[in-house]
C-alpha cells in the first residue's frame, strides 16, 4: 500500500462523515421553509414540498434587523480593537528590546492557556460596578484584552527584516512614521487573518454576550434568535429561519476568505 | 540589531520609551480586563457575595463545594466529557487530515470547509438543528432509529443518554480546528522521509508510527491543550440544549459557575468554582505540557 494515495476506505468514510457534517445545515434550511406541522411531520419530509415564507414573517416580527446590527458592531469593535492593540505590541514585542519584554511577554503567553468563561463572573461584577451592562463598551471592550493577537502578530513580526527598520532609521524615519508607513503594510496578511478570526470569534461568543445584556434590542443575533424558543411547544421552523440568518454571515465570510483564515490558524501553531 | 552608530545612550532611552508607548494599549486592556478580574475573582471567592450581599466567610464557599453533590457531579461531567471528547477529536481529526491532505487544493479546501462549518456557524444554530433531530417526538433520530428497531428514546431527556448526546455535538464543532492544522503539519513533513522509508519496506502502519506521528508532535501537542480547554468549557450547547439537566446529569462545572452567578445570583460561589475550574485546567496544561512537548516555539 502506498501512502500517497489514501485507501479507498477512508475516503468513503470522510465522504460519509462530510455528508453527516452538511446535514445540520441542509436541515436547518430546509426547515426554514417548512411550516410547522410539516417541520415536525413524521416521516420527515426530507424536501420542503410547499416552501412557506411564513417562518420568516414570524421571525421578523423580532427586532432582527437591530440584532443584526448589534452584532456587526460588537464584532466589527473587537476586531478593529484587537488589529490595532495587537498589531503595536506584536510588533515592539518582537523587534525591540528594552526592560520587561520577557516578562510581559510571558505573562500574556500565560494567560492566553486560562479558559476566558472563568473570569467572566468577576468580570460582570467590575462592568456593573462601571455600569457598562447592557451597552457596546461592555460587550466589546473586554474581548480587546485578551491576548491571543498579540501572540500572533508577534510571531509574524519575527519574520520582517531588521535591516528595513535600520535603514528607515538611518534616513530619519521617525518611529511613529516607521510603524505606519513600513511595519504595518507588512503586517498586513497577519492582521487580514486576525481580522478574520476576531470577527468570528467576537459574533459567535454567545457566553460573554448572554450575561453582559439585559434588554431585547441590545441582544446579538444568536442571544436573539435563542430567545425564540417556546415555552411550551418549539416553533422549530421560526428557530430554523433563525438559526439560517445567524449563520449565514459567518458562512459567507468563512467561504470568502477561507484561505487568509487557515493561514491565521496555522501561523501560531505549526512549525515551517 | 543595530549598527552601533545608532546605540547612543539617548537614542537607546528614547527606544525604550517608545516601545513602551506601543505597549501600553495592550497592557492596559490586559490589565483592566484579564488580570484584574482574575485577581477580583479570587479575592470574591472568600466573600459570601449575592445580589446585597458582601460578608467575608474565608474557606466556607469552598468546603460548600466540596461536599455539594451538584458540584461534584458537575466536576465528574466536565472530567468525562474532555476524558471522551479530546480523544475522539485528536483520531477523528488526524483521519480525516490523513486522507485529505494530498488531495487537490480545490477538494482540501471543500472537506476543511465542511468540517470547519459548525465552528464557524454560530452555537446557536448548532442547537436550534439538534434539539430537532434529537427531539423525542419528531426527531430525525429516532425516525433513523426506528429501522433498526429501536423505540423512541429522549436523547436529551435520558440521563443515560443526555451526556453524550451533548458529546456529540461538542465533538461536530471541535474538529474544525484541529483538522486545518493537521493538514498544514503533514502538508511540512518532507516528502522524502517517507519515500525513504518506502524504499525500505517500512508498510503504512510504521510509517505512521515512527515518521508521521513524531513530526505531528508539536501540533498534537497545541491541539490537545486548546481541545481540552474547549471541552471544559462547554456551555452553550448545554444552556441551549439541556440547562444541565436530567437530575444535573449535563451540568458541567461552567454551566454551574453560571446557574449559581446568573441564575441564582450567588457570585462567591461562582467565583469559588471558577478558581477550582482555572486550577484544574491549569494543572491538566502543565501535565500535558509536562509528557507531550519541550520543543514548541514559542
Amino acid at each position: 500500500m502506498r501512502l500517497n494515495r489514501s485507501p479507498i476506505i477512508s475516503n468513503i468514510i470522510v465522504a460519509a462523515c462530510a455528508l453527516l457534517f452538511i446535514f445540520p445545515f441542509y436541515w436547518i434550511i430546509t426547515g426554514a421553509f417548512k411550516v410547522q406541522d410539516v417541520a415536525v411531520a413524521i416521516p420527515p419530509e426530507w424536501f420542503p414540498l410547499e416552501p412557506t415564507l411564513e417562518n420568516f414573517e414570524t421571525l421578523f416580527k423580532n427586532p432582527v434587523w437591530r440584532w443584526t446590527l448589534n452584532s456587526f458592531i460588537v464584532a466589527g469593535g473587537e476586531m478593529v480593537g484587537v488589529c490595532l492593540v495587537a498589531s503595536m505590541a506584536g510588533y515592539v514585542l518582537a523587534k525591540k528590546s528594552f526592560p520587561g519584554r520577557v516578562i510581559i511577554f510571558s505573562m500574556f503567553v500565560a494567560a492566553m492557556a486560562l479558559p476566558k468563561q472563568v473570569i467572566l463572573v468577576p468580570l460582570f461584577t467590575m462592568l456593573a460596578d462601571f455600569g457598562w451592562i447592557d451597552t457596546y463598551k461592555g460587550l466589546i471592550l473586554p474581548a480587546i484584552g485578551w491576548p491571543f493577537g498579540i501572540f500572533l502578530m508577534k510571531q509574524f513580526a519575527q519574520t520582517i527584516p531588521g535591516e528595513l527598520m535600520e535603514a528607515a532609521k538611518i534616513d530619519g524615519c521617525s518611529e511613529i512614521r516607521m510603524f505606519y508607513s513600513i511595519i504595518l503594510p507588512l503586517l498586513k496578511p497577519a492582521m487580514g487573518a486576525l481580522a478574520i478570526f476576531t470577527f468570528i470569534n467576537g459574533w459567535n461568543d454567545y457566553f460573554s454576550q448572554l450575561i453582559m445584556t439585559r434588554s431585547t434590542p441590545m441582544m446579538t443575533l444568536p442571544l436573539g434568535v435563542a430567545t425564540l424558543k417556546g415555552e411550551y411547544t418549539t416553533p422549530y421552523g421560526v428557530l430554523m429561519a433563525g438559526a439560517a440568518i445567524a449563520s449565514i454571515p459567518m458562512i459567507t465570510i468563512f467561504v470568502l476568505f477561507q484561505k487568509a483564515f487557515t493561514q491565521g490558524l496555522t501561523m501560531g501553531a505549526v512549525k515551517g | 540589531m543595530l549598527s552601533p552608530a545608532l546605540r547612543t545612550k539617548r537614542y537607546i532611552w528614547r527606544d525604550w520609551l517608545m516601545s513602551y508607548l506601543f505597549l501600553l494599549p495592550a497592557l492596559g486592556f490586559f490589565l483592566l480586563f484579564v488580570a484584574y478580574p482574575m485577581l477580583k475573582g479570587i479575592y470574591i471567592s472568600f466573600f459570601n457575595h449575592t445580589l446585597n450581599q458582601f460578608e467575608f466567610v474565608g474557606l466556607d464557599n469552598y468546603k460548600f463545594l466540596f461536599h455539594d453533590e451538584t458540584f461534584i457531579k458537575s466536576m465528574r461531567n466536565t472530567v468525562l466529557i474532555v476524558l471522551i471528547a479530546v480523544p475522539i477529536v485528536i483520531a477523528f481529526s488526524v483521519f480525516v487530515a490523513m486522507t485529505i491532505y494530498k488531495k487537490s487544493e480545490w477538494l482540501r479546501s471543500l472537506f476543511r470547509g465542511i468540517f470547519y462549518l459548525p465552528a464557524v456557524s454560530s452555537v446557536v444554530s448548532i442547537t436550534v438543528v439538534w434539539a430537532s433531530i434529537y427531539d423525542p417526538n419528531f426527531g430525525i433520530l429516532n425516525y433513523i432509529t426506528s429501522f433498526f428497531g429501536m423505540d423512541p428514546i429522549a436523547w436529551l431527556g435520558d440521563p443515560d443518554t443526555a451526556l453524550y448526546a451533548i458529546i456529540l455535538v461538542l465533538i461536530t464543532t471541535s474538529v474544525g480546528q484541529p483538522i486545518i492544522l493537521y493538514v498544514a503539519s503533514l502538508g511540512n513533513i518532507p516528502a522524502s522521509y517517507i519515500e525513504a522509508a518506502q524504499i525500505d519496506r517500512a508498510n503504512s502502519g510504521q510509517i505512521f508510527r515512527k515518521i508521521i506521528w513524531p513530526m505531528l508532535m508539536p501540533t498534537n501537542l497545541y491541539i490537545i491543550v486548546i481541545t481540552t480547554i474547549n471541552s471544559f468549557q462547554v456551555f452553550a450547547i448545554i444552556q441551549l440544549l439541556t440547562s444541565g439537566g436530567p437530575m444535573y446529569e449535563t451540568s458541567t462545572v461552567m454551566y454551574g459557575v453560571y446557574e449559581k452567578a446568573f441564575v441564582l445570583g450567588n457570585f462567591g460561589l461562582a467565583s469559588a468554582m471558577g478558581v477550582l475550574l482555572a486550577i484544574v485546567i491549569g494543572v491538566i496544561s502543565m501535565i500535558q505540557f509536562k509528557f507531550l512537548g519541550s520543543d514548541v516555539e514559542y
